[in-house]
């Protein structure tokens, strides 16, 4: 059984793995019983603005990518009271494979589901990974915020975003 | 004194490579470490506005100054997920 909350992988994710970590007792007592999980699956889409994707690659600065996990983590655990888990794949991904996962538990299913929409905007904000996208005619990389970790600005927008439900 | 550059996705295409070793000035800034790199990789210059830094893979200011050693990387915007 795997508990690592945070990590970035060329290998496939497992939910499983997320949700082992998220609901493992820390001292390997009884598990805490949180009341409700909530999961974000992210997958590879087989079109975009247009095109017809082939594929994406996903690359990634690894080290600063699980030091903005973990800034993710103290952000969500600062708004809500939850536990979260965040798996990020790298490497070639085929359309349908699934490219992030999130796992957030809470006594309560409205912080479950707030702090999972929190997670997956903030990822899009600040973390380190970038797609390339392979469609028929080309490839391009994409490329969407200008990460700035300190920007309050963006922060509160993921914050409104997830409190919108 | 030395610093390593490390470039990612398009940044590091454009360059034709992810990593190089450039000798910089005493005290030099993580902005003079990408005014080197842009003189010589002149398109990179478009990305000026919109990258992020980090030193030694910490989020980092273009006034940041940097030691000798340190990895310095430049992040075109983020696009994860």
């Amino acid at each position: 059984m795997s508990t690592t909350r945070y990590r970035v992988t060329h290998d496939p994710l497992r939910l499983d793995d997320l949700i082992d970590a998220v609901t493992a007792s820390p001292d390997g007592d009884a598990p805490p019983g949180p009341g409700a999980l909530s999961t974000f699956v992210g997958l590879v889409r087989d079109h975009n603005v247009g095109r017809r994707v082939l594929r994406l690659e996903y690359e990634g600065y690894e080290p600063l990518a699980l030091r903005s996990f973990e800034l993710i983590g103290q952000e969500t655990a600062e708004r809500w009271n939850v536990q979260m888990a965040l798996h990020h794949r790298l490497g070639v991904l085929q359309i349908g494979e699934a490219s992030v996962m999130i796992a957030v538990t809470s006594p309560h299913r409205a912080d479950a589901f707030g702090a999972c929409r929190f997670v997956i905007e903030r990822i899009k904000q600040i973390v380190p990974i970038w797609k390339h996208e392979f469609f028929e005619g080309g490839d391009v990389w994409i490329e969407g915020a200008t990460a700035d970790p300190d920007d309050d600005g963006a922060r509160e927008s993921a914050y409104r975003l997830a409190s919108a439900g | 004194m030395q610093v390593t550059i490390r470039l990612f996705a398009r940044l590091r295409d454009l360059a034709g490579t992810g990593e190089l070793a450039r000798d910089v000035e005493e005290g030099a800034t993580v902005g003079a470490v990408w005014k080197t790199l842009a003189g010589e990789f002149p398109a990179l210059a478009e990305y000026e506005s919109s990258i992020s830094t980090a030193v030694n893979a910490e989020y980092s200011r273009m006034d940041s100054t940097v030691s000798d050693g340190d990895e310095v990387a430049f992040l075109p915007p983020v696009s994860g997920g």
